[in-house]
């Protein structure tokens, strides 16, 4: 014992310090340059969905649109229904991959995803008996959508008790079900209603929303994503379990703020562009692969803003004379991801140990 | 000598008055007393359910007292912000949970949390988590892994990096719930060296539950034995270790003899297959 002492008493600390920065520093950087190699490809993604497609914008005149210019044509089509569709992609992609990886790191489940686990659809039915049954629109249709998602997330908590895994899941998939329901009844009670504006509620859209809309999203992100930064601030810690965290200062309560904004931010997301199938769940798991295992909530915002915006742009224009709503097309990529992640067994995929 | 407590005193700074804990309808901890010798290693030791996790928990203001308190420095911990006690009062729960692709010093770094402002790092502290982690690595003896994934490493190495954490905490009291569990008897000891090394250099008071009793006798300056919730002895392992009260806690029939390495009390099980020889007891078993 008395050698090891020696040993350790040695004065080392300097190159224990340099040691320990160069081995604190690897990680933070490589999660720098993904952030910026994201920002980079959100950025393609966007040029390429508001300059080509059917008809194709130069740069020079995106630049004379935006400043207020009228080009015959060109200026409609960038205004009213490329520019909006974009940037709306982008702002729902950041909520619903954001709030879908808060689910996923605090239930320790990439299951537990929000539109899995019924809390998107939750969203959705609330917002689409709103606007077809009462007549609702703007604020109040966003505060029905939080209503609806809250409302299934604590059902879904009361259910499954304090376990986690499997038995909230599946707790989860039952009100998802049932919540599907309850839109095709609403569908079912108005008179006027479309293909399209079914879909956007059981699938989501980004396709024909105004300004308006858009705006109010942009306002409640504004809000939201900065709360989210600071509550995250404790989630490396939270990830230790509920008692070493107790143990380092962060209690319960912390979680379950991030919780709630989580669930706030994937119900303005849904109440601006309907559920957006599998953005949520797809985003988490695909950042944290490219941050090398690490949870990462920035990279699976931008991760997801990536995929509304390619799969909108597929959708658009992969079929000719059909213009496919992006849930569609996300929900044809999320499926068999889903099923790959089932496949893979409870070892990995359920190893969440407590409910919300 | 113990610069924490340089008269030996032993003032407790942690205590447990009238506690009663429990879950649901059970009382798992029962009006229970206890002060924590203050820069001492405090074991708690009992059969299975006996609540020795629970008085932990409870220590670590994890359970909030059905009745009585658990008081820090004479308050109540559960009144006190947890930030603030978790600069005091650091825990090893038993099951910490591995997060994925977090390396050493990564990990070790989040027991610096309790340091930070309500706004995150600023330059200062994150020397001084620097300076903390690498202190606290080079304890442990894991610096040399300081860039690996935690996931990737022996269950040894793995429970040193667990305590690594802690130290970074900077606390002055740490509790360790089982911190020898799952390891060989070989990682077991070096693992109480670690902390008792730890008590004389830092002078940091150790409230931890163990399952073995001989290495508790060993290492502990005070040990505490639990029956259903309630202290049945305290005290020096020579006062508390001693055949009757090994049978009333453990229901072992059993010999207790001088260790002969450490001079502690060594529990020799007599089990009902074993034949006692007459040297050791007067009456000659034959259960």
């Amino acid at each position: 014992m008395s050698l090891t002492l020696e040993r350790r008493q040695a004065p080392t600390a300097p190159d224990a310090v340099e040691v320990v920065r160069r081995a604190r520093r690897a990680p933070r950087l490589h999660h720098r340059r993904l952030v910026a190699g994201l920002v980079l490809a959100l950025v393609g993604a966007f040029a390429v969905r508001v300059l080509l497609g059917d008809y194709t914008v130069t740069i020079p005149d995106f630049v004379r649109i935006l400043g207020g210019e009228q080009i015959p044509g060109a200026t409609y089509i960038v205004m009213e229904s490329k520019l909006p569709r974009a940037v709306l992609a982008v702002l729902v992609g950041v909520a619903f991959g954001v709030g879908g990886a808060i689910f996923q790191t605090t239930l320790r489940n990439p299951l537990a995803s929000p539109d899995i686990v019924g809390v998107s659809l939750g969203a959705s039915a609330a917002a689409v008996s709103a606007i077809a049954l009462a007549g609702w629109s703007g604020w109040s249709v966003s505060a029905a959508a939080v209503a609806g998602a809250l409302g299934v997330a604590l059902l879904v908590r009361a259910v499954a008790g304090d376990h986690g895994g499997f038995r909230l899941v599946l707790a989860g998939i039952g009100l998802a079900a049932a919540m599907q329901s309850v839109i095709q009844y609403v569908f079912t009670r108005v008179d006027e209603w479309d293909v399209q504006l079914v879909l956007r509620w059981l699938t989501g859209s980004v396709n024909g929303v105004a300004w308006a809309g858009i705006g109010l999203l942009a306002v409640a992100l504004a809000v939201l994503l900065p709360a989210t930064a600071w509550a995250a601030r404790s989630l490396p810690v939270s990830e230790l379990g509920d008692d070493a965290a107790a143990g380092l200062g962060v209690g319960r309560t912390r979680t379950e703020l991030l919780m709630l904004l989580g669930v706030l931010l994937v119900a303005v997301g849904v109440a601006a562009a309907g559920p957006v199938a599998f953005v949520a769940f797809l985003s988490g798991p695909i950042a944290r692969a490219l941050n090398r295992g690490r949870t990462t909530l920035p990279a699976a915002g931008l991760v997801g803003a990536v995929i509304v915006l390619v799969g909108d742009h597929i959708g658009a224009y992969a079929v000719p004379d059909l213009n496919l709503p992006v849930g569609v097309v996300t929900g044809a990529f999320g499926a068999p991801f889903l099923l790959w992640l089932l496949a893979r067994g409870p070892r990995h995929a359920l190893r969440g140990r407590r409910a919300a | 000598m113990n610069p924490a407590d340089p008269t030996g005193t032993g003032s407790a700074r942690l205590e447990a008055s009238g506690l009663t804990l429990g879950y649901a309808d059970t009382d798992v901890v029962r009006e229970l007393d206890l002060q924590v010798p203050h820069g001492k290693v405090t074991v708690v030791v009992g059969a299975n359910a006996c609540g020795k996790s629970t008085l932990l928990r409870g220590l670590a203001r994890l359970l909030r007292p059905r009745s009585g308190a658990v008081l820090l420095d004479g308050e109540a911990i559960h009144r006190l912000p947890t930030k603030q006690v978790a600069r005091t009062l650091g825990l090893l729960p038993q099951n910490p949970i591995t997060p994925e692709g977090v390396t050493v010093a990564d990990l070790v770094g989040r027991g610096r949390h309790p340091h930070h402002g309500p706004f995150g790092l600023l330059g200062r502290t994150r020397q001084e988590d620097e300076q903390a982690v690498a202190e606290a690595l080079v304890l442990t003896d894991t610096l040399e892994l300081a860039d690996r994934m935690v996931d990737e490493l022996s269950g040894g190495q793995r429970q040193r990096v667990w305590i690594a954490m802690a130290l970074a905490q900077g606390t002055e009291l740490l509790l360790l719930d089982e911190p020898t569990t799952y390891l060989d008897v070989a990682h077991q000891v070096e693992m109480l060296d670690l902390l008792a090394e730890l008590n004389a250099r830092r002078g940091t008071t150790i409230v931890m539950v163990l399952h073995d009793l001989n290495l508790s006798a060993r290492y502990a300056d005070h040990l505490v034995a639990l029956l259903h919730g309630r202290i049945v002895a305290e005290g020096t392992p020579r006062e508390v270790v001693t055949e009757e009260v090994v049978r009333t806690v453990f229901g072992l029939d059993n010999r207790v003899i001088d260790d002969p390495v450490s001079h502690t009390p060594l529990v020799v099980p007599v089990g009902r297959h074993t034949p006692v020889p007459a040297p050791a007891s007067p009456v000659k078993e034959t259960r």
